[in-house]
């Protein structure tokens, strides 16, 4: 359900960027941390539910999660933590280490807008 | 077709309030904690019982948020404490934004300590950072044990968890595995705090109350 408040923001920045280069845009990457819990179709289906009407009607998404990050307490080393699986224990690639801090989670970023050229 | 390389952080409104958030927050030293449960997990009930038994000890304040109504507000005033009711129309979790104006309307400088009752949902509200010190997870028995496994994000993030409604373990009714709980919940959180408790008969909650204490005493 955030999805909708990310949508707007999303909205809001394709709108900006194509207007400074004068060109509808047609597609549009981003990426953000895996604890931003985005699901792609709600969030597809809330752009395409506010573009409409708007420039950025048929903008078409492209979503990346980037993994999530902690640093081991013992060895300061940082690895990519998977939280996905429940059998997994997530531990410190260097030393295996289970104690360890989750680096603050990848932003959402609007990576690259797709414009449409005559 | 054209590929413009835009590299911009997108909900960037929603960071540059969480941070006035912060930097307020520290100027005043008060705590503020963000509460993050399902719906129907004890959340309000939990800070009434605190509040009361702590009146003596800490000025606790209070920002609620609801989808609508100020049922929870309400509950809260009765105890005393100030509060504040952000409805947020709809909306699955509360913004930095919003947060922001509600601190202006709580007597802040009267307080040491401020719960955000975040609007009742595992999911989102995990996602938007407030400018918290701290989120507290609250998950009842009554919700199973697999919850840390299913919702890892919020288990993940928060300072405490708190396992409420113990007391419907006692007569067998409700399957919970507490030990597979704190296994899971660990396993993301080394450090997580977890206090089993009981907001109905205050079991456990002694030790709730020593962690918000020493919170407190370290602002």
């Amino acid at each position: 359900m955030h999805e909708t408040m990310v949508a707007q923001s999303l909205l809001a920045a394709i709108s900006d960027e194509a207007a400074k280069h004068n060109a509808k845009p047609i597609g549009a990457k981003i990426s953000c941390g895996k604890l931003w819990a985005i699901n792609d179709e709600a969030l597809c289906f809330a752009f395409e539910a506010i573009a409409k009407g708007t420039p950025c009607e048929g903008v078409k998404l492209d979503i990346e999660h980037k993994p999530i990050r902690g640093q081991c307490k013992k060895c300061d080393q940082s690895f990519e933590v998977e939280l996905g699986n429940p059998l997994a224990r997530p531990g410190c690639s260097k030393c295996g280490s289970d104690d360890f801090e989750l680096l603050p989670d990848g932003p959402l970023i609007l990576e690259e807008i797709e414009l449409q050229t005559d | 077709m054209k590929k413009i390389n835009v590299g911009k952080k997108i909900l960037s409104e929603n960071e540059k309030y969480a941070f006035e958030n912060i930097l307020f927050l520290a100027e005043q030293k008060k705590l503020c904690l963000n509460m993050i449960s399902s719906p129907g997990s004890g959340k309000t009930t939990i800070l009434t019982r605190t509040i009361s038994e702590l009146k003596n000890k800490i000025k606790i304040g209070v920002i609620e948020g609801d989808i609508q109504t100020d049922i929870d507000a309400e509950r809260i005033r009765a105890t005393e404490a100030p509060v504040v009711q952000i409805n947020t129309n709809g909306a699955c979790h509360l913004s930095a934004a919003q947060i922001s104006a509600a601190l202006k309307k709580l007597p802040v400088e009267d307080l040491n300590l401020i719960f955000i009752e975040n609007v009742g949902n595992l999911v989102c509200p995990s996602a938007f950072e407030l400018g918290e010190n701290g989120k507290i997870v609250v998950l009842s028995v009554a919700e199973g044990d697999d919850k840390p496994a299913k919702y890892p994000a919020i288990f993940a993030k928060s300072k405490v968890l708190l396992v409420n409604k113990i007391d419907l373990l006692s007569g067998g009714q409700v399957d919970f595995d507490i030990e597979r709980v704190k296994v899971d919940a660990r396993r993301l959180n080394k450090g997580i705090e977890i206090f089993p408790i009981s907001a109905k008969t205050g079991e456990g909650m002694a030790d709730w109350y020593d962690w918000l204490i020493k919170s407190v005493e370290k602002k």
